[in-house]
């Protein structure tokens, strides 16, 4: 009795909502994930080329950190209205955004973990006859995989957040709930939405947390050389556009 | 590129620019959010992160808040506090909402700088029979400046993305001219009133810097010191 009454209600706590739409609550989720797994993808396999660009030298460096940290003070409403322009009302129009945020945070990431890289095990590698390449991809890239985990972290939780912008364009994920919860006056949906989008921040970030772990077994011996150790709370001291 | 030339436009419509929905207006109003808020921000978050980086505790507070702020959306925030009773006291939900987005880089940056400042010169001026509030005024604080003045940018830039995304929640702001124009399904106005909201985000960046170089308690000092 007393769970239907919360409907009509409309009380902000209602199991009654969880029950009756819970496929509802699904699809946004699932749509929620989408978007946030696609555009920090995305922002991840374009930040290599450009922190590699970026550690040629100050003249390259200059201008790749400059424009991503303009970028990042693009507020969200007016990026996902400017890049309307070339993509329309579709998700590449949030998916695109969303990656070019996570940028800011990424290529500083990245750089500053393969700049962590012990000049040691440079030596060692050029000495055994490794080839700038190779280098690279099997001494650079894995010790600076700390770092960048910890990087994808940070712009992960801060997409997940931002995500619901994207309601203004229709792909909003639980933004979309929490818009038309809004113009219905519905609580529950708007209280429901938004909490679930913390929970999935905090789950994406222990999942990534757990990949780290996996991926960088040597980290967690104590008695390994620390030269070049990287702090995981992450490298970049910028906070998340709104 | 229709949708270009029709932002250019209407951006050079004078309608456009005058009376309650005009630009001028929500300039206005996304000013005052946005000064408001961010002198309150810098009143609360300020002598706490300075207090605390002074005397060297409440780290995990200072930086946790950060990372807790990070994940939490924006937009659910403002809608929240809209359909809270607060949303009947006009501009509160927004007000409260800009606050409780600019805080936080605020205090981490401010208690970053204090706790960066080198301990050895920290100890070298005690060493000189400098007081506690000496010590605070005359060293930690000019040397803590820099990450404070980017606390303050960050927190800057923040409050102004916050006052655009609250004509998400019905208020207004240049954000609103965004968000009408989606209601109305005008293409021309919705890129104008980005490119005016990412105009002003861009301004406010550089105001800060130029003023955050001006007033550097460091300057042309640095060169002697060396």
């Amino acid at each position: 009795m007393s769970r239907q009454n919360c409907l009509v209600t409309n009380d902000w706590v209602c199991l009654e909502y969880l029950d009756t739409r819970s496929q509802e609550l699904i699809d946004a989720t699932v749509q929620h994930v989408g978007i946030t797994a696609a555009s920090v993808a995305i922002g991840l396999v374009v930040s290599f080329p450009l922190a590699l660009l970026a550690r040629r030298g100050r003249l390259f460096a200059g201008p790749v950190l400059g424009v991503t940290t303009a970028l990042y003070s693009v507020p969200s409403l007016a990026m996902f209205s400017l890049l309307l322009l070339v993509f329309g009302l579709s998700p590449a129009t949030v998916i695109t955004s969303l990656a070019l945020y996570s940028l800011t945070i990424l290529v500083r990431n990245v750089m500053a973990g393969l700049e962590a890289v012990p000049d040691e095990a440079r030596e060692a590698a050029r000495g055994l006859g490794y080839g700038p390449a190779r280098m690279l991809w099997e001494v650079e890239l894995p010790l600076a995989i700390p770092a960048i985990l910890a990087g994808v972290r940070i712009a992960t939780v801060s997409t997940v957040a931002l995500t619901t912008v994207g309601a203004i364009v229709g792909y909003g994920g639980l933004g979309g709930l929490i818009m038309s919860g809004l113009r219905s006056d519905f609580k529950a949906q708007v209280l429901t939405a938004s909490v679930l989008c913390v929970l999935l921040a905090i789950a994406a970030d222990l999942l990534l947390l757990l990949l780290q772990r996996l991926l960088t077994p040597w980290t967690r011996i104590r008695t390994a050389p620390s030269g070049g150790h990287i702090s995981p709370t992450g490298v970049a001291k910028v906070t998340e556009p709104a | 590129m229709n949708a270009l030339s029709g932002a250019f436009e209407w951006l050079t419509t004078g309608a456009n620019w005058q009376g309650e929905r005009g630009v001028w207006h929500r300039l206005a109003e996304h000013l005052y959010f946005s000064g408001v808020c961010l002198a309150a921000s810098v009143l609360i978050a300020l002598p706490l992160a300075l207090w605390l980086g002074h005397i060297g505790k409440g780290g995990a507070l200072a930086v946790n808040i950060s990372n807790v702020g990070r994940a939490i959306p924006t937009l659910a925030v403002l809608v929240l506090l809209t359909l809270s009773p607060l949303g009947r006291y006009g501009d509160a939900p927004t007000l409260i909402a800009l606050v409780l987005f600019a805080v936080p880089p605020l205090l981490t940056n401010a208690y970053l700088g204090m706790r960066e400042v080198d301990k050895a010169v920290v100890e070298a001026a005690r060493g000189m029979g400098m007081s506690g509030g000496q010590l605070f005024l005359r060293v930690e604080l000019p040397l803590a400046y820099p990450l404070i003045m980017t606390g303050l940018r960050s927190a800057a830039v923040q409050v102004v993305a916050t006052a655009t995304l609250a004509s998400m929640a019905g208020e207004g702001g240049l954000g609103r001219i965004i968000t009408q124009g989606f209601t109305v399904q005008n293409t021309p106005q919705v890129i104008a009133g980005a490119v005016l909201v990412t105009a002003l985000a861009l301004l406010v960046e550089l105001l800060l810097v130029v003023v955050g170089k001006v007033c550097d308690p460091m300057r042309g000092r640095a060169a002697r010191a060396v």
